[in-house]
């Protein structure tokens, strides 16, 4: 470790690369390349001029997820992001006006069962059975109108490729790709299916999100540590909960509440399309408009009101289990449009980024602690105050407990040491290059123009958080870490791999029947 | 690590062609603006579809060296950064019984130990104040050394790639780490429920020894030194087993001068011989790992698969597109859709490039459905093999690989990708080629027969993970039961 030599070059590198940076990649040479349209219904369209190939992505960007669920409805968000797959009124079915006769029936019969099946004063089971039955007899009938898959199956059949969606705290986003001369075929498809959405098949689908949380949540120990992590940190905001739904309500909640999330939130001002590939702005926009400009206005739903109250304690969870130890904490800290937003980005960089990084450097390289140590500098999202996260996977022979020291060491040395010029300059450079790699691939670009677009008002700030990035200054960087990484803002999550005896197997996590 | 929920997980099985063409399926005449209103379209038929943009893709040049480098220049000027792949021959299939694990501790120090001038720790510094990367990593038939610099930064980056190539230190320190590292993956290797579904699967398919499925343990992780390392350097790092790729913002002349500057004067070494195999059909039957921290099973059903060199693999990738692939697929509907049984379902017969991969069949669901899932699994092969196929269905699979074609060329890094791995398998450069065209002529009745051919439902190697107190049904149910143990061997010392 004696790179003196190198740091002396890094400044005049440095300098020459941002130039080279500002020359070719800069808002300027993108705007040339974008078009922004919002549509008389409030609906917004980005486009990006980008022939390298015959083809282009999307991503549709609705702004509401599982942030915007109550009590009762959690997984609401992700489970119409699934239903969103089963087709419209034409397609997907094989009689319309009898299938949408047929699904109020089973809207109602369901509504019967849940009711009493939830009585908490003279429930009836053999009633309970009766009502179950009629609801299962009637998706039965519902069902003969159904031709599964039909939407997916003209995507995929059409060349459509990357087909997918996802839904976190933030937003739901939809995605894919197509050859560039099925720009109508999709504007036609991706606009029927928010324009005539139909809930067919839900309780089915219900059933296959119920597999995905038991997947990814429940059968995972990460996934465990996760959930319980969150749902320490948090004692009010809706970030405490889990996206893909609490148990007991993946087991109620109706396609009419799905219905209803939907109206609520799926209004043309409180969605972003993009699309990135190779068209021309000024044949593509009246094509699009067509076709986006069918979806009815409503009223744009309201802000979300609760705010998490400060910390005052350190708050620690500790699950004991049979497989390998994991460490997590984390320290509230402002939504994305905070001032001091850039400043966590740089401490997050700083933190666990690369090779270079100071988590890296002293538990994985120096104190050979931890298979990995790293961050996060907003997690679970961003655009609601949100966490801090580190994290560290401990080498075997050592216990999570033992993470927090040297990762609390590294937090107070922030707190009470300027960062040097040369690593400051590094993790700007750094920055930057990692814009630009970003910005080779159609739908990478959707993305980050369309969730740039959504979450501030204007895809620039793409690049302006990098401007932003560059104003970090040390003393930025202490005075954050001072007020963030305290005690009382901490939670810490922790699986410590408990004594493998037979005796004491844990039973599986998560199955209330 | 952020967290999302999608709607699939990344499909399950190798194929690595994600398939299609160019061409309208449907024949549609001229384009024309002037369609009807949007409100007057009954069916998304009526959506006119034009021919698509004429596109030529820029293929890379290949240089070939006297001493038998191979190297694809492949100029891209869209963004100011230059990129490259060395892939050198001789990876984890190859590395001797007792040392397995090797080919990671190689990869995994390679980089991190520095060169002969340099500690891995400097190079760090240089790379991260230049924004530059440098690494290496182990595959299983060949070793990686890649690197991504802005385009201002190569003249520094470049020669941080040649001396790792020609003058790598692999220093103690760094081995150990590398070490350390891979026995505590070995601690964590039975953690999650997909990790031991896979690893055991494989076992099953290839047999436990095979190059292709065997596993480090700590002894043999313990057995590598660093002689071992500088051994395998010397033995495989020779321009002859070396295939090298580069793309980005460069002047093609300039790069090849100094590709040539630095490489035409290196010796040629000895040609490397990859290990020879000798593959065996599973041994059919149930097999079960308990897990008793989960509610969900994993169940896979596993064969030997085929060589992508096999005439008949346009056929299985038809029939794998429409039983297995996608949203679409016949998997996908019936046991997801349609029951509700699973989250994750999906498979087809596996080919791999030149050897056979693995066929395998595999879908997760609740510990009180596993046996269901069984049944349900068992049906869908059953009528794939024995019901046929249906001409639609057929046409489906193959609309969706030809018009998805395009998407092989969307952009340079992917052709010159694809070209280099022509390359180093010795396939015909216009592959890619070659499978739209043998797509083209799939029928029905290949289809079928490729079913009978590869897919036999007696003799897959069913693998259950899961917790068997809540099963709607014991495994025995459907045969004689092996138990398999994953405990891991205790560490020495």
């Amino acid at each position: 470790m004696k790179p003196a030599k190198f740091r002396l070059l890094a400044v005049p590198l440095f300098t020459f690369l941002f130039a080279s940076i500002v020359h070719s990649q800069d808002i300027s040479s993108f705007e040339k390349k974008i078009t922004v349209k919002k549509l008389a219904n409030g609906l917004t369209v980005l486009v990006m001029e980008r022939p390298e190939a015959p083809v282009f992505s999307f991503f549709t960007h609705v702004n509401a997820g599982s942030a915007q669920e109550v009590i009762g409805i959690t997984g609401l968000a992700h489970m119409f992001e699934h239903m969103a797959f089963k087709g419209t009124d034409k397609i997907g079915t094989t009689n319309y006006a009898a299938e949408k006769v047929a699904l109020a029936k089973v809207e109602k019969a369901y509504a019967a069962y849940l009711a009493e099946s939830l009585k908490e004063v003279g429930r009836d089971p053999k009633k309970v059975a009766q009502l179950e039955k009629a609801w299962q007899d009637a998706m039965e009938n519902a069902q003969q109108y159904v031709i599964p898959n039909e939407f997916s199956e003209i995507v995929e059949s059409e060349g459509g490729v990357g087909l997918n969606a996802f839904t976190d705290w933030d937003e739901t986003g939809y995605f894919y790709s197509f050859p560039e001369n099925r720009l109508e075929l999709w504007a036609y498809l991706e606009s029927e299916r928010f324009l005539y959405p139909v809930m067919r098949e839900f309780y089915k689908e219900r059933d296959v999100v119920y597999e995905e949380r038991r997947l990814r949540t429940d059968s995972s120990p990460q996934g465990r540590l996760e959930e319980q992590f969150l749902a320490a940190a948090y004692t009010a905001h809706p970030y405490g909960r889990p996206v893909v739904g609490f148990p007991s309500d993946l087991k109620a909640f109706s396609a009419t509440d799905a219905s209803n999330f939907y109206k609520k939130y799926y209004v043309p001002a409180n969605i972003t399309v993009v699309v990135v590939g190779d068209l021309i702005a000024s044949e593509a926009l009246p094509i699009i408009e067509k076709y986006f400009g069918r979806l009815p206005n409503g009223p744009a739903p309201e802000p979300l009101r609760t705010r998490e109250p400060p910390q005052n304690a350190i708050r620690e969870v500790v699950l004991h289990e049979r497989s390998q130890p994991f460490y997590y904490e984390g320290y509230h800290r402002p939504d994305l449009h905070d001032p001091d937003s850039a400043v966590y980005d740089v401490l997050g960089d700083l933190l666990s980024k690369g090779r270079t990084s100071r988590l890296y450097r002293s538990l994985v390289r120096d104190k050979q602690i931890a298979l990995s140590a790293g961050g996060d500098s907003s997690f679970p999202g961003n655009k609601y105050p949100s966490l801090f996260f580190c994290f560290a996977t401990p080498v075997q022979g050592h216990t999570a407990a033992e993470m927090a020291a040297p990762i609390h060491e590294e937090l107070d040395k922030l707190k009470t040491k300027d960062v040097g010029d040369t690593e400051l300059q590094s993790v700007k450079t750094r920055a930057k290059a990692d814009l630009i790699r970003g910005l080779a691939d159609n739908q990478g670009l959707a993305l980050q123009l369309g969730l740039n677009q959504s979450l501030y008002g204007d895809w620039r700030e793409l690049f302006r958080q990098i401007d932003r990035i560059d104003k970090v200054t040390a003393a930025d960087i202490r005075r954050v870490a001072t007020k963030t990484f305290v005690e009382e803002n901490r939670t810490v999550a922790t699986l410590e791999t408990q004594a493998s005896d037979p005796q004491t197997a844990i039973p599986a996590k998560g199955e209330q029947q | 690590m952020k967290h999302v929920y999608r709607l699939l997980v990344p499909v399950l099985i190798a194929t690595c062609l994600s398939l299609v063409s160019a061409q309208s399926s449907r024949s549609h005449a001229k384009s024309t603006r002037n369609t009807s209103s949007a409100g007057q379209i009954t069916s998304w038929k009526q959506i006119p579809i034009p021919p698509l943009h004429p596109f030529n893709p820029q293929q890379p040049r290949r240089i070939e060296l006297p001493n038998g480098m191979v190297i694809f220049l492949q100029e891209d000027h869209e963004l100011p950064k230059i990129d490259g792949t060395i892939r050198i021959r001789g990876g984890g299939r190859d590395v001797p019984a007792g040392k397995l694990g090797m080919a990671g501790i190689y990869g995994g120090s390679w980089r991190t130990g520095g060169t002969k001038n340099k500690t891995g720790d400097e190079l760090d510094d240089f790379l991260e104040t230049r924004a530059a990367r440098v690494e290496t990593m182990a595959g299983i038939d060949s070793m990686f050394l890649f690197w991504s610099s802005l385009k201002g930064d190569f003249d520094q980056v470049w020669p941080v790639v040649v001396d790792l190539l020609q003058t790598p230190e692999f220093r103690q320190d760094k081995i150990d780490l590398a070490k350390r590292q891979i026995m505590s993956a070995i601690s964590r290797r039975n953690d999650e429920i997909s990790q031991i579904t896979q690893r055991e699967s494989n076992k099953l398919a290839y047999g436990p020894d095979s190059p292709y499925a065997r596993t480090a343990e700590y002894p043999t992780v313990a057995a590598v030194t660093r002689e071992d390392l500088l051994n395998w350097h010397k033995r495989t790092v020779a321009p002859n087993n070396v295939i090298l790729g580069v793309t980005g913002d460069f002047d093609p002349l300039e790069m090849e001068r100094r590709l040539r500057d630095a490489f035409a004067n290196w010796p040629k070494g000895e040609q490397f011989q990859p290990v020879k195999t000798e593959f065996h059909d599973p041994v059919p039957g149930i097999y079960f790992v308990e897990k008793d921290d989960v509610n969900q099973s994993e169940i896979s059903m596993v064969d030997l698969g085929i060589e992508r060199r096999n005439p008949d693999y346009y056929a299985v990738e038809v029939m794998n597109e429409l039983f297995g692939g996608g949203f679409s697929s016949r998997l996908f509907a019936n046991i997801r859709t349609k029951q509700g049984l699973a989250y994750f379902v999906g498979g087809g017969v596996g080919a791999e490039f030149d050897h056979l991969g693995v066929t395998r069949i595999s879908m997760g669901t609740k510990s009180s459905t596993t046996a269901a899932a069984i049944d349900a699994l068992k049906k869908q092969i059953n009528d794939l093999v024995q019901g046929g196929v249906k001409e639609s269905e057929v046409k489906k699979a193959k609309d969706g690989i030809l018009n998805s074609f395009i998407f092989e060329f969307d952009s340079k890094e992917r052709v010159q990708d694809a070209r280099m791995g022509y390359e180093f398998y010795g396939y015909p450069s216009d592959f890619l080629e070659r499978f739209r065209a043998g797509v083209e002529k799939v029928t029905v009745a290949d289809v079928e027969r490729v079913a009978r051919k590869y897919i036999h439902p007696e003799k897959l190697a069913v693998l259950v993970v899961g917790n068997s107190k809540d099963f709607d049904r014991p495994l025995s149910a459907f045969g004689k039961v092996t138990t398999i143990d994953i405990t891991i061997p205790q560490a020495p010392k």
